[in-house]
């Protein structure tokens, strides 16, 4: 579905990203773990197309979209919920939803409406409510819906974890977990490298932008320097 | 009494056109929070082409026609030529590039047209129709008629179409707005072009009231920008509020003062009021949690 090969990207003179390789196929639920600052954004900036590549290739679904505009990429199914959540926080909790099927206006755009206040009651509750109001958790909640609004085949997920209490880390993750009984594959980037692990078949470790290991989620929950270095275990 | 409603009328009518103005400010704030400094130069293009090229020997109509899409071009331009090579400056470096536009398109404009005052005839005649002890001239209508009528397209736009939404939400995030599928550099383009269009209208309602030439702009910008943060920046109903306020504030000083006043008093009250309510009358209070 996505594969990425031998990666660039630099911002000004700096290059922070030295050659990245990763592969992800349809239907997996696929984890990048990594410390701060090893390029876990940067990477899907570049895979979203709102960060420059300085070298290398992205391929999905079987095309070449390394060069693709970052707005036409949703068209073609891939889709993202940035680090930071990047809500529009002066719209109402339902036109950003509805701007998240952007691309669409038929009858679906509803149903899908009503599948993500069903994955996400508490959004329905505040759907005429200005997304700035809303608490940390509820915008996360927001960005991962907007990102399905647009019907990705692949879904790009930024630290979906970062700055919640430890119950809705767990909702989060759950749903997650639960996009895969909907056809979608997800690339999830994370510090929370167990919980990401826990949910995902494959992972990838990155540092000062490379990828340094790699494997089955199992495979790497059991290996020791992964146990210390970002389970610590 | 009779002084009065004259007093009101005429501040509608010029209130309508800073109405006018301060929509076409609304809509490239609200795009890009960029307040264009050259909007002014807009309702002066809409004027000066309309004049030309009916002097030209084309009817009124058609002369306004192309005066307005001419002018929407020239917003196209300002946008790529200047406001995009310069995107990722501050907004305030971007404010500073506006009025460096206004002052080439107003030179550009003294040595294409002139330097004289012109009109073109009024719409419906220039007879004045009675109105409660009152007169006010048919062209009044079309200006106060026209700034109603852009005002609830904008309304109606904002916050009805996907497009005006994908309009709002490049303004609040541009990243954002990509990823969801939005060309923001289209979005861009759109709102210099309605921007500059609805300038030139105005320009072309009000000429055969007030006149125009190539300077026009200059006052026009600052008493459109006033109305704007009167009523709020970004929102269409504050303009169209602001704009008629303004107005009227300046024809009351103008009747039972002097018009020597006008300009001091409306600004005064402006400050007055942004003091109590810095946003603005219907500015958004913006409510983000980081
Ligand atoms: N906008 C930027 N300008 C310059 N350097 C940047 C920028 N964003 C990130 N960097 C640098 O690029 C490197 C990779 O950053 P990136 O944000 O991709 O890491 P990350 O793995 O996502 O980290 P975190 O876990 O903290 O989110 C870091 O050294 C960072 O300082
Ligand atoms: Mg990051």
């Amino acid at each position: 579905m996505l594969s990425v090969e031998k990666l660039h990207s630099a911002y000004g003179r700096i290059e922070v990203l030295h050659g990245v390789d990763l592969e992800v196929n349809s239907g997996e639920i696929v984890t990048v773990v990594g410390a701060n600052g090893a390029g876990k954004t940067t990477l899907l900036k570049c895979l979203s197309g709102i960060q420059p590549v300085t070298g290398g290739r992205i391929d999905f679904r079987g095309e070449a979209i390394t060069t693709v505009p970052a707005f036409k990429r949703l068209a073609r199914g891939l889709s993202q919920s940035p680090e930071g959540r990047q809500i529009f926080t002066n719209l109402s909790v339902e036109e950003n939803l509805r701007l998240g099927a952007f691309l669409f206006s038929d009858e679906r755009v509803t149903a899908d409406m009503d599948d993500a206040f069903a994955m996400f009651p508490i959004l329905k509750q505040k759907r005429n409510q200005m997304a700035g109001g809303l608490s940390g958790g509820q915008q996360q909640m927001l960005a991962i819906a907007r990102a399905l609004m647009g019907r990705p085949h692949c879904l790009l997920l930024d630290e979906p974890s970062m700055g919640l209490a430890p119950l809705l880390v767990a909702q989060i993750f759950e749903v997650v977990e639960s996009l895969k009984a909907r056809d979608v594959t997800v690339l999830l980037v994370e510090q929370n490298a167990f919980g990401a692990l826990k949910i995902a078949d494959r992972g990838y470790v990155m540092e000062t932008g490379r990828v340094t290991m790699s494997g089955t989620a199992a495979d790497l929950i059991a290996d020791p320097r992964i146990r210390e270095a970002y389970l610590g275990i | 009494m009779d002084a009065l409603m004259q007093f009101l009328l005429s501040g509608m009518t010029v209130g309508a056109v800073y109405a006018l103005v301060a929509l076409g400010f609304t809509i490239i704030y609200n795009a890009s929070d960029v307040v264009n400094f050259a909007q002014g130069e807009f309702v002066m293009l809409g004027g000066m082409i309309t004049v030309f090229a009916h002097a030209a020997g084309l009817p009124l109509p058609l002369a306004a026609l192309i005066a307005i899409v001419l002018t929407a071009l020239v917003g196209v331009a300002l946008n790529k030529l200047a406001i995009e090579p310069a995107r990722g400056a501050p907004v305030v470096s971007l404010i500073i590039i506006t009025i460096g536009a206004s002052i080439v398109i107003r030179g550009a404009a003294q040595l294409i047209f002139d330097k004289q005052l012109h009109r073109f005839p009024s719409f419906s005649g220039d007879e004045p129709i009675r109105l409660l002890g009152a007169a006010i001239l048919p062209q009044s209508l079309w200006v106060v008629g026209g700034a109603f009528f852009i005002f609830i397209g904008l309304w109606v736009f904002f916050t009805k179409t996907l497009t005006g939404k994908a309009v709002l939400a490049t303004a609040n995030n541009r990243l954002a707005a990509q990823l969801v599928g939005i060309n923001t550099g289209w979005v861009m383009t759109l709102s210099f072009s309605l921007s500059a269009a609805i300038g030139a209208l105005a320009g072309v309602l009000v000429t055969p009231i007030t006149l125009v030439a190539y300077d026009v702009g200059v006052g026009l910008a600052l008493k459109g920008f006033a109305a704007a943060m009167l009523g709020g920046m970004g929102n269409p109903k504050g303009a169209l509020v602001g704009g008629i306020l303004l107005g009227l504030l300046e024809a009351m000083t103008a009747g039972y003062l002097s018009s020597q006043y006008k300009d001091a008093v409306a600004f005064i009250v402006i400050l007055a009021v942004l003091f109590a309510m810095p946003q603005g009358i219907f500015g958004a209070k913006r409510t983000e949690r980081v």
